[in-house]
């Protein structure tokens, strides 16, 4: 790997410092706004984060990304892989030579951003509420952080009238329909959306109302709450076009079974980090999951 | 006598050695390539040469702030927890007996549980703004595993004796019941919170800083300095509680230190790396086979040889996926389990003989 050697100069301040022990302080960058405009190896930490690099047309730019970074995946396929967003290595970051970090909230452990901070590497931490404003802040802040302002409103505009139009069409929903976001359904046990959960977010914005109202988070909902939430339509995550089938999901004396979605064969499978992940393509999920559920709302 | 003690001395020299080049190991690998040569002139020199080239001086920075520290600290807990267990095997004369026993582990594990599910929430309720400083963690691990301890110590102690028996059974009570209590904090944790518990679990290295060197180190290091000086009264403890108390040995006070000292060398390695598995138990197996029971020798020999197991497996655990990372524990069961069992294999030949 040659990484290294075309790793730019660190500044020799903030390494004399560190070396001295006087390292324990932040980010030495004089000038973070400054070295951000000029990083050409960015270290994408996080889904959102790195889709949004990508769509401002920054993807050659990403020296090294995570685990959670998987769309678009033909592009990183071949990016070096700093494993679990809160599980990051420090060495293993600064293998990638990178100039700037741009991280979603949460990445970690703290120990190692403050090492990476104390090489002279300004370390941008990205807020990810699963909201509208959350996205277009988000969009906003990666812009700024990677000094692409200009391409970063281009895009805020155009996902903002997407949200925008999506609204209009919630809008003409007559009566929610009740949906149960499924995200595992191991051994038969079913792992649920609940309240204050990214599930709950996007079932908003697809005009739906959530069924596991009673769980906060991600929770294993138990059969008799299945039957009572009575979920019209199931949602789950496919991996890779891998997903549950009906056959599956519906199968004959599960709990899933006794409910409405059941007589209808109502299941929407879609990607995980497109469904969850609060970048970019929220409004068009939203949008699909949204057609798949109201046909009828398609005619215009 | 001799013999064995020219043994002894071969067996230690054969551990520095040992030691010397793991360390070395340790601070020439890692997922930034450095020359050897450049990883020595900056332990030397402090990297002064090089002064002028920026990628000398990312290097430097690579060995001195990240390698340095995550190699002493991977030393002295690797050393720690090899002589807590040796110490426990000693104490309740059981080959099984690990740290885990005193309870250490598991009160440091709910503490920790404690911290990551309901540390912010508990904040919140107290109406302060954001997050726990990151130091909230070990430093809640560390008095988990002592207080804890200390709860055990206290159902074990009837007029002012320690009965070992009811320590081993209180012991693993508390554990099945921080195991309960954390399994409900399981429960109330999101996704991220979850992943953050599981990770804990398996230990790792990973963000060691020369801050938790210097915080680790007045724990680890004093107890490391104590025990030789167990040994003796260990070693008479092996022929029973009464029979070490008719040879001289201060039996009451010994089980006090012995018991304390691994409280502290656990729960300072538990709050600086998580659980890390294994080390306690093969460690001191593998040596007594080596150089035989003798605790004067054994304890010491813990040290160096838990001490260079840990940073070897740390290199594995850091080399294997880089530039991401295993959790330790994965590396120390994996290894250390079928190497237990091999272990086994041979002692249960000889015992047939």
């Amino acid at each position: 790997m040659s990484a290294a050697a075309s790793s730019p100069p660190l500044s020799r301040r903030a390494v004399l410092g560190t070396l001295l022990g006087f390292g324990f302080g932040f980010g030495l960058a004089a000038d973070p706004a400054r070295a951000a405009a000029s990083a050409m190896r960015i270290a994408s930490l996080g889904g959102a984060v790195t889709e949004i690099l990508w769509r401002l047309g920054a993807g050659s730019r990403i020296a090294i990304v995570d685990t959670t970074s998987v769309y678009p995946a033909e592009v990183l396929r071949e990016k070096p892989n700093a494993g679990y967003l809160r599980a990051l290595s420090a060495e293993g970051l600064l293998s990638a030579g990178p100039d700037l970090v741009i991280a979603a909230e949460g990445a970690g452990p703290a120990a190692v951003l403050t090492q990476i901070r104390e090489a002279g590497i300004p370390v941008v931490l990205v807020h990810e509420p699963p909201t509208v404003e959350g996205v277009l802040e988000k969009i906003r802040a990666v812009g700024h952080a990677a000094g692409l302002d200009a391409p970063a409103e281009t895009l805020h505009r155009t996902v903002e009238a997407a949200f925008a139009a999506l609204a209009g069409r919630r809008a003409r929903i007559a009566r929610p329909a009740r949906a149960l976001v499924v995200l595992s359904l191991a051994n038969g046990r079913v792992m649920a959306g609940g309240r204050e959960s990214t599930a709950d977010g996007i079932l908003a914005l697809a005009g739906l109302r959530n069924a596991a109202e009673g769980l906060t988070g991600f929770k294993p909902i138990t059969d008799e709450a299945i039957v009572a939430a009575a979920p019209e339509t199931v949602v789950v995550m496919s991996n890779e076009g891998h997903a549950l089938s009906p056959d599956t999901v519906f199968a004959p004396g599960t709990a899933l079974s006794q409910t409405p979605a059941a007589a209808k064969r109502s299941l929407v499978a879609m990607d995980g980090l497109a469904l969850l992940g609060f970048g970019p393509r929220t409004p068009e999920t939203a949008e699909a999951l949204m057609r798949a559920v109201y046909p009828d709302l398609t005619g215009e | 006598m001799s013999e064995a003690r020219r043994r002894g001395v071969a067996v230690f020299a054969g551990l520095a050695l040992l030691l010397a080049a793991i360390l070395l190991l340790s601070l020439g690998s890692g997922a930034v390539r450095i020359p050897p040569g450049r990883v020595l002139d900056i332990l030397l020199q402090g990297g002064a040469s090089g002064a002028g080239d920026p990628t000398f001086a990312r290097d430097a920075l690579v060995v001195l702030n990240i390698r340095l520290p995550r190699t002493l600290l991977g030393l002295m807990v690797g050393a720690g927890l090899a002589v807590s267990g040796a110490l426990m095997q000693g104490l309740f004369r059981n080959p099984l007996a690990d740290p885990a026993l005193v309870g250490v582990s598991a009160g440091a594990g709910l503490a920790a549980a404690t911290v990551i599910v309901l540390g912010d929430r508990l904040l919140a309720a107290v109406n302060l703004p954001g997050s726990l400083p990151y130091t909230a963690l070990p430093v809640a691990a560390f008095s988990g595993g002592l207080a804890t301890t200390y709860g055990l110590y206290r159902v074990a102690t009837r007029a002012g004796r320690i009965s070992v028996a009811t320590m081993l059974l209180a012991g693993l009570a508390a554990a099945a019941l921080a195991g309960a209590l954390t399994g409900l904090l399981v429960y109330a944790s999101d996704d991220r919170q979850l992943r953050d518990l599981t990770f804990w679990s398996l230990g790792s290295l990973s963000g060691a800083t020369w801050t938790k060197v210097m915080t680790s180190a007045p724990a680890i290091l004093p107890v490391l300095v104590t025990v030789p000086f167990l040994g003796r009264g260990l070693n008479a403890l092996v022929l029973g509680e009464a029979e070490a108390f008719h040879l001289g040995v201060p039996v009451e006070r010994l089980k006090r230190v012995a018991i304390l000292l691994v409280a502290v060398a656990v729960g300072a390695g538990v709050a600086a790396a998580g659980v890390i598995g294994f080390v306690g138990l093969v460690v001191p197996h593998g040596l007594r086979l080596l150089i035989g029971p003798e605790h004067r020798r054994l304890l010491p020999a813990c040290a160096l040889l838990g001490g260079a197991l840990l940073v070897l497996a740390d290199v594995v655990a850091r080399l294997v996926v880089a530039p991401a990372e295993l959790p330790i524990g994965i590396v120390t069961a994996i290894v250390g389990a079928p190497v237990f069992l091999w272990l086994l294999l041979g002692r249960s030949a000889l015992a047939d003989v």
